[in-house]
């Protein structure tokens, strides 16, 4: 039972950020290998804003949110929108932006590494809450339990809005996005922009539960896109399911095998996602 | 050239995107020496039969066999070697290689295979035969549409298959193009070339095939010489709505 | 004639290349051997990645596997360092056959992803086995060779590497990764078993590495699955090889020499602005010179020849 509500915990924290990624590469379609970084500076604020001016992670999520949005904003516009531009192929524009979110990535951790070299320790709501039966830390259950007001504010409003509707239909078909009279350049700067912010939310939180430093963000990549590739591109439905999977399963396995080996798991679950489900859980698409 | 024996056999072939059938319970039969033409009004499932012959798609029921092989449920690099080459739709010339690299890139790898020298002379009188002989040293982005499709078109020949798939070659020529286009079609069917032919341009369709198989919401309507299936009430019903 | 001209004058920098030792040593050497070895994992990783697109972050786990397995067969089996250092290369290249399978038919997102992980989980798998089957004591690679014996096994390696480039820039086989490296769509259906050809290369990419990273290892004496299982490896040879240029044999090269003394530089003097300094490299390289020094090098002959 212990395994089983820390790993839907962690799980929730996941799905956050797996949700930053699939809007930008569901509807961007910039697969943003920097998204780890982002997550990190999420962090790195939260724990700054703690121990500077003793401010609660939950206040600095408000500042954080658009100062990742305007980040991610820039970056797109300034950096990833002339590649795309620029791209003659489809192939083309997936290994330039490989690269070069590659290149951004390891420049926020030179700079974050400059900013701060030691771990982000700082201990907020470290105090034990009894839940079914079994005793978690009050900061992860808050974390997960925000983690999900965020996600589903955001699925309410991709589904319920109209510019939510407009994300989607980029997602589905810029092509045809395009013709019905859709922005499509603004729509994916936009959700360029609101994943980034996610991402960064999702960072403050899980600055709360786990300890990070300037160079784990490349760990969070790796999660991240495994569980949007295991859910389905575009599909949060299958991103939240696959995060709380990918959550149990670790949590699992670092208590009953070895906390050493939660990359290993992760890995498993990619390979046989990749062997059996390349389309992700629910896709129906053809192999 | 007098049609010989069956050469391709299509039984019974269906094709389901989720809940949308593409292709429904679709035979024919193409004879060697024979021009078979594929036509339909859009979105009749005519180059989904023609990704399903080459490879490209899998079907989900039915068949199709080349002279006794089944190839339901061969990749497309094996449908190739087995004797079935292709030309896209929207042409797909290889924007890095050479117009001469271009060819030899479908002798190499084909149903008759050749490498070195021997692909060389042999890609090079294709090109001429397509009518490109001039332009063998010109740059491939340098290519107007209509050698473009030529290229392919030698490109598709250079492995000598025993059918050949055209999906709307023609297609996006101007006028003038238009009809060095059907006269180029109309050479290889007189050098007794097995040819499928997807197309849209009806006056192609009257000079180049001998049969014709007709389809409409993915099941054929119809089979027969083009004046026959041209001139029947349910392929005229076909093309101008489906009241 | 051009033809023996030409192989003289190879065969005669070769010979300038293989004499290095006996006029540098030290420092030199030591920069020597490090050129060396990005050379031949910077050339391999070309061969499979320039014509295929497919960016490949796993030369540090091929070379981690390359140089643990010269460290386990030696400390844990009482192997000798020949035995190892041939078992190495089959062992990666079999993993790469199989991450290949896994792989290589999915777009190159995934296999991007895949590779940039395994490294470090390879690592931690393998300190797990370690630490829990095999006991932790440490792993040696002590051996009779010296710094100039590594040097010249690493340039028969390069040399290999090279001369394998060549057959397959003649071969059918290259020019069906020409083909496929244009449109994998028209090499299908020219004929091209393209799942094949692509985890073909790639085992080769993991059984180069594997050998440079066996050969490398009595450098270390001492090895910790965290040093050889390195991912900032796997970046370096991306960055070098494209820097350099991969539509050239000799590119990444070209790549190498410059990137190398830099790093040497970085990390000696700034050893904090390491990541910074990978991060700039790759932004340059898509925003300034996407087609490596060798691109640039091709652009602006064409541009002085009126």
């Amino acid at each position: 039972m212990d395994v089983v509500i820390s790993g839907l915990l962690l799980g929730g924290a996941y799905a956050l950020v797996a949700m930053g990624l699939n809007l930008q590469y569901g509807v961007a379609r910039i697969m943003n290998l920097a998204n780890g970084e982002i997550l990190i500076l999420g962090g790195l604020a939260a724990f700054w804003a703690f121990v500077s001016f003793g401010l609660s992670p939950l206040l600095t999520l408000v500042i954080v949110a658009p100062l990742a949005f305007i980040g991610s904003w820039a970056m797109y516009k300034l950096l990833l929108r002339p590649l795309v531009r620029r791209a003659k192929t489809r192939g083309q524009l997936e290994v330039d932006s490989i690269l070069a979110t590659f290149g951004i990535s390891f420049f926020l951790v030179g700079v974050m590494v400059s900013l701060r070299a030691e771990y982000f320790t700082y201990s907020f709501l470290a105090t034990p809450v009894h839940l079914l039966g079994t005793t978690v830390a009050a900061n992860r259950l808050v974390a997960a339990l925000i983690a999900a007001a965020i996600g589903g504010a955001l699925y309410l409003w991709l589904n319920r809005s109209r510019p939510g509707m407009a994300v989607r239909a980029v997602a589905v078909s810029p092509e045809a996005a395009g013709l019905v009279g859709i922005n499509v350049d603004r729509v994916s700067a936009f959700a360029f922009a609101l994943g980034g912010a996610v991402t960064a939310l999702g960072g403050c939180l899980i600055s709360t539960f786990v300890t990070l430093d300037a160079s784990s963000g490349v760990l969070f990549t790796m999660k991240a896109l495994i569980i949007v590739i295991m859910g389905g591109v575009g599909d949060i439905r299958g991103a939240i399911i696959a995060a709380l999977i990918l959550g149990l399963v670790e949590t699992a396995v670092a208590s009953i095998i070895d906390p050493g080996l939660t990359l290993v798991a992760a890995y498993a679950i990619f390979l046989a996602v990749l062997l059996f489900r390349p389309q992700g859980l629910f896709g129906q698409g053809n192999a | 050239m007098i049609p010989g024996e069956t050469i391709l056999e299509v039984r019974g072939l269906t094709k389901r995107f989720g809940g949308l059938i593409a292709v429904n319970d679709l035979s024919f039969d193409v004879r060697e020496h024979e021009v078979m033409g594929v036509i339909g009004p859009n979105g009749s499932g005519k180059s989904t039969t023609i990704n399903l012959i080459s490879g490209a798609l899998r079907a989900t029921s039915g068949s199709v066999s080349l002279e006794g092989h089944d190839l339901t449920a061969v990749r497309p690099h094996e449908t190739a070697r087995l004797g079935i080459s292709r030309t896209f739709q929207l042409v797909r010339i290889l924007p890095a290689l050479s117009v001469l690299e271009n060819a030899v890139a479908g002798a190499v790898f084909g149903h008759k295979r050749r490498w070195g020298r021997k692909a060389d002379v042999f890609a090079t009188d294709l090109l001429e035969r397509v009518g490109l002989a001039d332009k063998v040293a010109v740059p491939v982005s340098a290519l107007t549409y209509i050698d473009q499709k030529r290229l392919e078109l030698a490109r598709a020949l250079a492995g000598e298959p025993e059918v050949l798939l055209l999906d709307e070659w023609l297609a996006g020529l101007n006028p003038s193009e238009l009809q060095v286009g059907i006269d180029l079609i109309s050479s290889l069917r007189a050098e007794g070339r097995t040819v499928i032919l997807v197309e849209h341009v009806m006056d192609a369709i009257r000079s180049l095939c001998d049969r014709c198989v007709v389809m409409n919401s993915g099941k054929k309507i119809a089979e027969g010489t083009p004046a026959e299936v041209l001139s029947d009430p349910h392929v005229i019903e076909a093309y101008l709505g489906d009241a | 004639m051009p033809d023996i001209l030409r192989g003289g004058a190879i065969l005669l920098a070769v010979l300038a290349v293989a004499a290095l030792p006996l006029l540098a040593d030290g420092y030199w050497l030591s920069i020597a051997v490090t050129i060396m070895m990005y050379t031949a994992l910077s050339t391999s990783w070309a061969l499979f990645s320039g014509p295929t697109h497919y960016i490949a972050l796993s030369t540090g786990a091929f070379y981690g596997i390359g140089g643990y397995l010269v460290a386990t067969g030696m400390s844990d089996f009482g192997t000798s360092f020949w035995t190892m250092m041939a078992i190495a290369p089959f062992v990666a290249a079999l993993l790469a056959g199989a991450i290949g399978i896994a792989t290589l038919r999915l777009s190159g997102v995934y296999f991007v992803i895949f590779t940039l992980g395994l490294a470090e989980m390879i690592r931690n798998l393998v300190s797990w086995v370690q630490n829990n089957f095999l006991g932790s004591k440490g792993l040696y690679v002590l051996t009779e060779l010296e710094e100039r014996h590594i040097y010249w096994m690493l340039l028969a390696v390069t040399l290999a590497v090279f001369l394998f480039g060549w057959r397959l820039g003649r071969s059918r086989m290259g020019f069906a990764l020409r083909i496929l490296g244009n449109d994998e769509e028209v090499a299908r259906h020219v004929g091209i078993d393209t799942a094949r050809t692509k985890v073909l290369l790639f085992m080769t990419t993991g059984f180069f590495a594997a050998l440079v990273g066996a050969i490398v290892a009595p450098r270390y004496y001492y090895i910790e699955p965290n040093v050889v299982f390195s991912p900032e490896l796997s970046f370096l040879v991306v960055i070098m090889a494209l820097l350099g240029g991969t539509r050239r044999l000799y590119g990444p090269l070209l790549g190498v020499i410059p990137f190398t003394l830099l790093w040497e530089v970085v990390s000696a003097s700034f050893p904090s602005a390491t990541t910074m300094v990978l991060g700039l490299a790759f932004l340059l390289i898509v925003y300034l010179i996407p087609d490596g020094v060798t691109g640039l090098i091709g652009k602006l002959r064409k541009r002085s020849v009126p």
